[in-house]
């Protein structure tokens, strides 16, 4: 035995150690550092699904059936193997339009139906209320078990420990559960607070477990053998006690439904989730917690039975005799500490997600809808809410604790937790249907969750009932009426499975063929159909196509007002302003009171009072428009059109993206090209205009005035003479160039000696030089090679090169040196002046259109087109054209003609 | 009226540059004339004349350069200018004026135009 | 990519998990033999569920982004 002083002790000293973390994690969280933004707290807070039925009642099923307690784990360990295929939608779903409970999840996705919310609001409370007291019960027998006090049902109320762990309970959940209206209604510090119970209740049960096999007992071989040798234990060592195959198999899917209905899983892993992404770590991390805290069962019960005489002590408390016996009474706290957490946990989170449900999807639409309560409601409800909450808190325990006192040992409430779990499986078709199924109905949902919870009240609810004593037993052995075949627990004479098989199969059978038969009795309403799309697709689309189904007029004044009774008005102000940020707007005022807006503010509203309450309301401040099915059939339509679509893009665009990158490459080509025509067209323009406005000009100034002398009429004459033909020029190579670039330019091929060509430009071209007062020397060897080109265009090119030199060279005692030469090439030709040279930078330059150096000669004859167009020309007798030069030292152009254009020796005397 | 208004002609085409000497001198402004960017602003400087007959396409410095380097500068910024290009683009047009030139004409153009112009930019500011 | 490969290597082994769970598979380890003195469904069982676990770790931790 331990003094109940030193129990009460540590319980207390453990409550104010989870306290802190709570406060701790509250506090964390208003400093914006969260605690629990951490897929590690993510995953040790879903182990609240291990309740003290776990941690006692394990090794009590253990006892009697082996194995036969392992599918309750198996199944939420394959239900987080696809969570991102369930819990990841619900998550998404909740997220995106404030769902905060499992009633409010339903009734929003069958049109925010206060029906439905009541519904399963009522089933989950009559469902779980009884769970509860049973996480009292335990903590109170326990505590009984360890002080020898007697618990529970006789003696007075005052000195009961359950009631005053109610109370505690009570007190806590209070505090961290509705510190604050919170439209997303998380809990940080609360959250925190679970996962370390989570580490307290696993570590603890390892501790005895541990202790129990390598201590008490000499190792898992050991006790084994020893079990293996022992007639009634043997059996355990098998599945032959774990039931039918059946039962195993439905054991398993109805914990695996259970872990996602819980009200407590609900709020756990779907409300307070903090980050989806937390569930990929959940995955492996929640089985593996799960495995770890079942490794222990079966030696520990197996330690208990072979070291106690057979019924003498309840398995249930193996995990407390056992160490108590063998006097290891610190681990014996240790253990009772764990059994506390474990009970601890789940009454402060399945408190908190009924009492949300109690308050938002029962009491609120009820006060709402009232006329005397519009009436004399205060003005900010704010205090109202948290007053209902925390009522609805104190009331739910107190129905624990009273359950518990009422049925105390009875059987009813030992049986309670798959009781509890068939009852909340009874959610199941119509939440994963309707996250699934689109043509799922509220009429359908309602349908399928009464025939299903009557079924699961005449088979399994009723019957505990019995066999507690509270009823007749006749209606159990005889049937109802003493018709056999209704015999609750042998319906239809379908009796070889055990009464949870039976009654899960019983109801799921009503409660889903009831479900599917309405729902496609009629199509869905309006509403319906576009709350259906809205959570079937919420993977595919973005959430806020919710508003799409919106059509009326709303005032923001009034929404702001509507929402500041429930949230305060500051609260809204700030989430007004950053949706108006968000939308790009800087004021709340000059927001549009579209679609999108009404629907932020209800679910900005439904955060706090749950969506049905929401919608009421939103409706009743904004003037809206109720759209058609066939409207939402179209708006519906045509999304999907247009995701079929995209789906169908998105294959092509991965075949297009290759090709687009080509063609972008061809496109920066063509677009350099185009900018290069650009600049040639303008400069063209610029060319063409220049000597035009000087001819225009005088030819304007000799047409308006006859007065002006002759000598000034010659020069002007003189200039636009000199000008035109300038113009003429420009045009005649303009052409010449597009000519030759484009491959039109015809060649005239003869065999030309370039010593007598050289000559023969000497004499035309030399007027060039002679105007300039400079001087022109040829430097020609006596003979070279005989070369077939065109004569002209060589012409074209020597004049060219000739005509800059002379335009360059000094106004007094210019020289222009023409050399020809053989080289390794082939023939080479150098037009040498003695100018101010070419710098370095601007030596290739010259050679593209339209930039000619700046003559000395002041006239600007040159039309910035003679070298590229001779050059072009040279290269297309395959030489080359180059300049050197530097400055002050003149500047030399050469060109080579390669050797392979030479003709045969034989006919070097050819033609000139 | 007119008669004192002093013109600077900045242009690196010698054969517009006595055409618009001539035309301004025929209608009794003084005038001056600079080949090249550098020089006009040196002139500007200088001789601050009334107006300036700018070409944009000058060697060393361009006539936009010019145009932002007179309206740039608080003591210059009263001197009216009349850009004139060869290169008839909006975008040309549109920059020119963005630079604070008072008013723009391309190439050729009409004498008439361009006295009345020069007359009325020197006649607002009389 | 990636993620839709790790997506239905979850399946696949969430539903192997589900066929080894329960019957027939598991009543095949339902033999009356010890390892090393611990029942082999026993072993079997935890054994099983411990490499689900495993592999479901490296599936999320390696290829779910």
């Amino acid at each position: 035995m331990l003094s109940s002083s030193v129990i009460v002790g540590a319980s207390f000293a453990y409550l104010v150690v989870l306290f802190g973390v709570a406060l701790y994690g509250d506090r964390r969280a208003d400093a914006g550092r969260s605690l629990i933004a951490n897929p590690w707290v993510y995953a040790l807070s879903l182990a609240v699904y291990c309740t003290a039925w776990t941690y006692y009642g394990s090794v009590g099923r253990a006892a009697t059936t082996g194995l036969g307690f392992l599918p309750v784990y198996l199944g939420p360990t394959l239900v987080m193997g696809v969570s991102w295929l369930v819990l990841l939608k619900m998550v998404r779903i909740s997220k995106a339009y404030r769902i905060t409970s499992i009633a409010d999840f339903i009734a929003s996705r069958y049109g925010k139906s206060r029906l439905l919310a009541s519904m399963v609001t009522l089933f989950a409370v009559i469902g779980i209320v009884p769970y509860i007291a049973l996480q009292l019960k335990a903590v109170s027998s326990e505590y009984g078990l360890l002080t020898g006090a007697h618990p529970g049902t006789s003696g007075d109320w005052y000195r009961d420990t359950a009631l005053y762990m109610a109370l505690v309970l009570a007190a806590f959940t209070m505090i961290f559960g509705t510190r604050h209206l919170d439209a997303t209604e998380r809990h940080e510090g609360m959250v925190a607070a679970i996962a370390f119970e989570s580490i307290v209740k696993l570590v603890a049960f390892l501790a005895v477990g541990v202790v129990v096999t390598y201590f008490i007992f000499d190792g898992w071989e050991d006790l084994f053998v020893r079990a293996a040798i022992a007639p009634d234990l043997a059996p355990l060592l098998s599945l032959d006690m774990a039931g039918s195959k059946a039962d195993w198999f439905a054991l398993t899917v109805l914990s695996a439904l259970a872990f996602l209905m819980l009200p407590r899983q609900f709020q756990i892993a779907v409300v307070e989730n903090v980050d989806e992404r937390h569930l990929k770590r959940a995955t492996w991390l929640f089985p593996l917690y799960l495995l770890l805290i079942n490794i222990f069962v079966l030696p520990i019960a197996l330690g208990g039975m072979l070291r106690f005489p057979a019924d003498v002590i309840d398995p249930d408390s193996f995990v407390l005799t056992l160490p108590l016996a063998e006097g290891y009474s610190t681990l014996t706290l240790l253990a009772f500490i764990g059994g506390l957490s474990a009970a601890t946990s789940m009454v402060i989170v399945e408190t908190i997600a009924l009492s949300t449900m109690v308050c938002n999807d029962l009491v609120m639409p009820l006060l709402l809808s009232s006329q005397r309560f519009r009436r004399w409601a205060p003005h900010d409800l704010t205090g109202l809410l948290l007053l209902i909450r925390r009522g609805a808190i104190v009331v739910i325990l107190l129905l624990g604790y009273l359950y518990f006192r009422l049925a105390g040992q009875a059987y009813a409430l030992v049986s309670i937790g798959l009781i509890s779990f068939a009852a909340v499986v009874q959610f199941a078709p119509a939440l994963l249907g309707g996250m699934y199924w689109r043509g799922a109905t509220r009429n359908g949902a309602v349908a399928g969750l009464t025939a299903g919870f009557c079924v699961w009240l005449y088979t399994l609810l009723l019957p505990s009932f019995a066999k507690s004593g509270w009823l007749p037993m006749t209606f159990v052995d005889s049937g109802m009426f003493g018709i056999e075949l209704l015999m609750p627990e042998r319906l239809f004479g379908f009796g070889d499975v055990n009464a949870t098989t039976h009654a899960l199969f019983w109801s799921m059978l009503a409660n889903i063929g009831a479900f599917v038969t309405v729902s496609l009795w009629r199509p869905p309403t309006a509403v319906e159909a576009g709350q259906a799309s809205v959570f079937v697709d919420i993977l595919k689309r973005e959430p806020r196509g919710a508003a799409r189904f919106w059509r009326g007029q709303a005032k923001i004044d009034d929404l702001l007002a509507l929402l500041a009774r429930f949230l305060g008005a500051e609260r809204v102000r700030t989430n007004f302003l950053a949706y108006a940020h968000s939308q790009g707007v800087e004021q709340i005022e000059d927001l549009e009171a579209d679609g999108h807006l009404v629907h932020f503010a209800e679910t900005l509203l439904a955060g706090a009072i749950g969506s049905v309450s929401a919608r009421v309301m939103i409706a009743s401040v904004v003037q809206e428009e109720t759209l058609g099915l066939e409207e939402v059939m179209n708006i519906l339509d045509e999304a999907s059109q247009v995701r079929a679509y995209s789906r169908e893009l998105e294959e092509k665009s991965q075949a297009l993206q290759a090709a687009t990158e080509d063609l972008r490459a061809a496109n920066e080509r063509l677009k350099e090209l185009d900018r290069v025509k650009d600049d040639f067209m303008s400069s063209v323009t610029h060319e063409l205009r220049t000597p035009l406005t000087s001819i225009r000009a005088f030819s304007e100034m000799l047409l308006d005035d006859p007065k002006i002398d002759l000598a000034e009429r010659k020069r002007f004459l003189g200039i636009i003479v000199e000008e035109t033909e300038r113009l003429t020029r420009l045009v005649n190579q303009v052409l010449d160039l597009a000519k030759i670039e484009s491959g039109h330019a015809q060649w005239h091929e003869t065999d030309v000696d370039l010593i007598e060509l050289i000559n023969h430009v000497a004499t035309t071209a030399g007027q060039l030089v002679r105007n300039r007062q400079a001087e022109l020397t040829l430097e020609l060897p006596v003979s070279v090679p005989v070369l077939r080109v065109d004569r002209d265009r060589l012409i074209q090119v020597l004049t060219n090169l000739i005509g800059n030199a002379a335009r360059f060279v000094p106004d007094e005692g210019g020289v222009v040196r023409v050399v020809l030469s053989e080289s390794e090439v082939g023939v080479r030709v150098d037009v040498c002046d003695n100018g101010p040279g070419i710098p370095q930078e601007v030596q290739s330059e010259i050679f593209e259109k339209f930039r000619q150096a700046s003559g000395s000669g002041g006239k600007p004859t040159g039309t910035g087109l003679g070298l590229p167009i001779s050059r072009q020309i040279v290269e297309q007798f395959g030489g080359r054209l180059w300049v050197t030069s530097r400055p002050g030292e003149g500047a030399v152009f050469s060109f080579e003609l390669p050797r392979k254009l030479a003709v045969s020796t034989g006919e070097s005397d050819a033609q000139g | 009226m007119t008669q004192s208004k002093k013109i600077l002609i900045a242009d690196d085409e010698p054969n517009i540059v006595i055409s618009l000497e001539f035309l301004m001198k025929r209608e009794g402004f003084q005038v001056s004339v600079a080949g090249d960017g550098e020089e006009a602003i040196a002139k500007i400087r200088s001789e601050s004349p009334d107006l300036v007959l700018l070409d944009v396409m000058m060697p060393k410095k361009s006539g936009f350069d010019v145009c932002q380097e007179v309206k740039g500068d608080p003591a210059l910024s009263a001197t009216r200018i009349l850009m004139l290009t060869a290169k008839g683009r909006d975008t040309e047009m549109a920059k020119g004026l963005a630079l604070g030139a008072d008013a723009y004409m391309t190439k050729p153009f009409s004498t008439k135009d361009l006295v009345d112009q020069v007359k009325q930019l020197l006649g607002s500011d009389a | 990519m990636r993620k839709a490969l790790a997506r239905q290597r979850l399946i696949a082994c969430t539903l192997f998990a589900a066929l080894v769970f329960n019957a027939p598979l598991l009543w095949l380890f339902d033999a009356s033999v010890a390892v090393f003195g611990v029942p082999l469904v026993f072993l079997s069982m935890f054994g099983i569920w411990a490499a689900v676990i495993a592999v479901l770790a490296w599936i999320v931790e390696s290829g779910f982004r």
